[in-house]
């Protein structure tokens, strides 16, 4: 699991005259699930493209098992694509789609055949070889993009935006899927998506970038709880940012008020941003909290409620499965190991 | 009724004046003969047409047809390439260029290349000033096949230039993707996926080529009669409309089964396969 299967070292892509990818260093381990997020444009799909073989780093080495392959072409390369359209052959059946990768390295044709079946019943299509890929859904068309990508028995699967196409629960389905169908053929997935949800929900690592560059890189629990940054704190679920104070180490303050924290290393009296998930939020009676405030508004969300509580300078959004009145005064609780400081638009210490 | 049927009335109109009416007439002129008892029915023109003389000249015309038209596909094909190609500069300009000689009167631009091919034409005084060999094609087929190259080449072009162009880029690298090199990516996806216009490109310039006779007129000097001298013959020098309207309906058969052929590879591909 440790092996470094492939690196990006110190990788930059220019295009024309846009920075698309600045200084990018990323390795990948052997039979690691590693999610590239971000929103559109921050250079995810090229660093995707960029593995395949598509694009060619404007600086910097791609190692693939220690070896610098940035010059190979892309037939050259142990790495498959499922590409975010699906880019199926309109011209071939099923069956042709997924064989074409086999039938190029002129594979005897009983071996090509048992080898379609099986990836076929593996992505649950068994049957559908002599089908035309208009006659298929979206759902179908994007599981024979798959099985036409794993049949080559590829070192690393590269995913870009493979479910953005779907709907919500085929969306769902397909999450646990393809996580499933990756522990257990023990493939390295490189996964690119803009949806924050499957990034923790599918991944080993998760790669928060934004504007060409890597935010963070951890797991998917790192990312949540620990975000390094305000981009990353606010990307990656919801946020409380609210301008603070560092007194001095373990002490933080904001709203008009001190509060005990775990962060450390800021230096006295200075000023940060501070980060607070809104279900850590806790509501009680007024006058028996930390901070007191009026309840504005309340949205039911399904799971819990989302109420916008106004304090005296700042109006918090609060995630909690009971509700509170609109107009009523609460008072509002924060634990210290809730609170993440940030210095002002910069990182986190530790 | 609803409003779109109404609005193709002035179009049925159009088509029956101008294409069902004029069709039927040729069916009747070439079903009759003047005899002494006025028109009657007679299969006589077809009959006659079976003779080698006339077949020749049908078979004559197929075979400078395809020529032409396998020339046009063989310098179309890269050229619409080059054009679809996304990183060429000059694209607008090369298909400007490509259409330009179209404004042009048809005539004119045939006249031209008279005037260049002669024997005392402006590329022979050129190469003799040089103390080259001159050239001697004028009133060959070569010249003939030259006119109709020249002439149709557009209409290859065009079509497969806009099949290729609207290829999705990401099919071609999902090939490469799989192993394949750029040779294998053009057999086993653009190419087959470019037939379409491969099909119309055939089928608009082996059209006109077949039944050209200006071209064949002016560059092969009336020594080369093609199907359509021999039609344009009947009609305005022999006066004979009957055979003329006869040789007309078997040139429509034989283009409909030509085209017919022609669908059916296309149905083939599509459903048929590659691997």
């Amino acid at each position: 699991m440790d092996e470094k299967l492939l690196e990006l070292v110190d990788i930059s892509k220019t295009f024309d005259t846009t920075e698309a990818l600045r200084d990018i260093n990323l390795y990948i381990r052997r039979n690691e699930f590693v999610t590239l997020l971000g929103p559109s444009g921050c250079g995810k799909t090229t660093i995707l493209r960029i593995i395949g073989g598509f694009e060619q780093p404007t600086t910097g080495r791609v190692l693939f098992e220690g070896k610098d392959i940035a010059s190979l072409p892309p037939y050259k390369r142990r790495v498959n694509t499922v590409f975010q359209r699906y880019a199926l052959f309109p011209h071939m059946n099923v069956f042709e789609n997924v064989a074409f990768g086999l039938a190029i390295k002129k594979i005897d044709p009983r071996t090509i055949e048992r080898k379609v079946a099986s990836i076929l019943e593996l992505v649950n299509l068994a049957n559908y070889g002599e089908r035309s890929i208009e006659s298929l859904s979206g759902g179908q068309q994007q599981r024979v993009a798959i099985a036409r990508a794993l049949i080559n028995e590829p070192e690393v699967l590269l995913l870009d935006e493979p479910l953005a196409a779907l709907d919500l629960k085929l969306r769902k389905g397909m999450q646990i899927e393809l996580k499933k169908m990756q522990q257990k053929l023990g493939i390295t997935f490189v996964y690119v998506t803009h949806d924050q949800e499957e990034a923790l929900t599918m991944s080993d690592t998760v790669v928060v970038m934004n504007d060409g560059v890597i935010q963070q890189m951890g797991t998917p629990e790192d990312i949540y709880n620990e975000p390094k940054n305000i981009f990353v704190a606010d990307f990656i679920g919801e946020s409380n940012i609210i301008d603070g104070i560092m007194i001095r180490d373990y002490l933080v303050e904001f709203s008009g008020r001190k509060f005990e924290c775990v962060d450390t290393g800021f230096g006295e009296n200075r000023y940060v941003d501070v980060v607070i998930r809104p279900e850590d939020i806790k509501i009680v009676k007024e006058g028996e909290g930390m901070l007191t405030g009026q309840v504005k508004s309340v949205i039911f969300k399904g799971v819990h409620y989302e109420m916008l509580v106004e304090s005296q300078d700042y109006t918090w959004k609060i995630h909690n499965t009971l509700m509170e009145p609109i107009g009523k005064k609460v008072g509002l609780n924060i634990l210290p190991d809730d609170i993440h400081i940030m210095t002002k638009g910069g990182e986190a210490h530790e | 009724m609803n409003r779109k049927s109404i609005m193709a009335y002035p179009y049925i109109v159009w088509m029956v004046l101008f294409i069902v009416i004029p069709i039927l007439l040729v069916f009747y002129y070439g079903f009759t003969m003047e005899s002494s008892a006025g028109l009657t029915f007679s299969l006589e023109n077809f009959k006659r047409f079976f003779e080698p003389v006339y077949l020749m000249v049908l078979v004559r015309s197929f075979i400078l047809a395809a020529l032409s038209t396998g020339i046009c596909l063989l310098l179309g094909y890269p050229l619409a390439m080059i054009l679809a190609s996304k990183d060429f500069k000059r694209k607008n300009m090369m298909l400007l260029l490509l259409i330009v000689p179209m404004w042009m009167n048809f005539l004119l631009r045939t006249y031209a290349w008279l005037t260049l091919i002669e024997k005392k034409g402006i590329i022979n005084s050129l190469l003799s000033n040089l103390n080259l060999p001159t050239i001697n094609i004028i009133y060959t087929t070569r010249a003939v096949v030259l006119g109709m190259v020249y002439n149709f080449l557009p209409f290859m072009v065009l079509p497969i230039y806009t099949v290729l162009s609207k290829i999705d880029k990401s099919v071609i690298e999902a090939a490469e993707d799989l192993g394949a090199n750029s040779l294998t990516t053009f057999k086993k996806v653009i190419f087959p996926l470019s037939l379409p216009g491969v099909i119309s490109g055939i089928t608009m310039v082996f059209m006109p080529a077949v039944t050209t006779f200006v071209i064949s007129r002016l560059l092969g000097g009336g020594h080369y009669k093609l199907i359509g001298n021999l039609i344009e013959q009947q009609f305005l020098s022999v006066y004979d409309w009957n055979f003329g309207s006869a040789i007309s309906i078997i040139m429509m058969i034989v283009i409909l089964i030509s085209m017919g052929i022609l669908s059916k590879y296309e149905e083939v591909r599509e459903g048929g396969g590659i691997v």
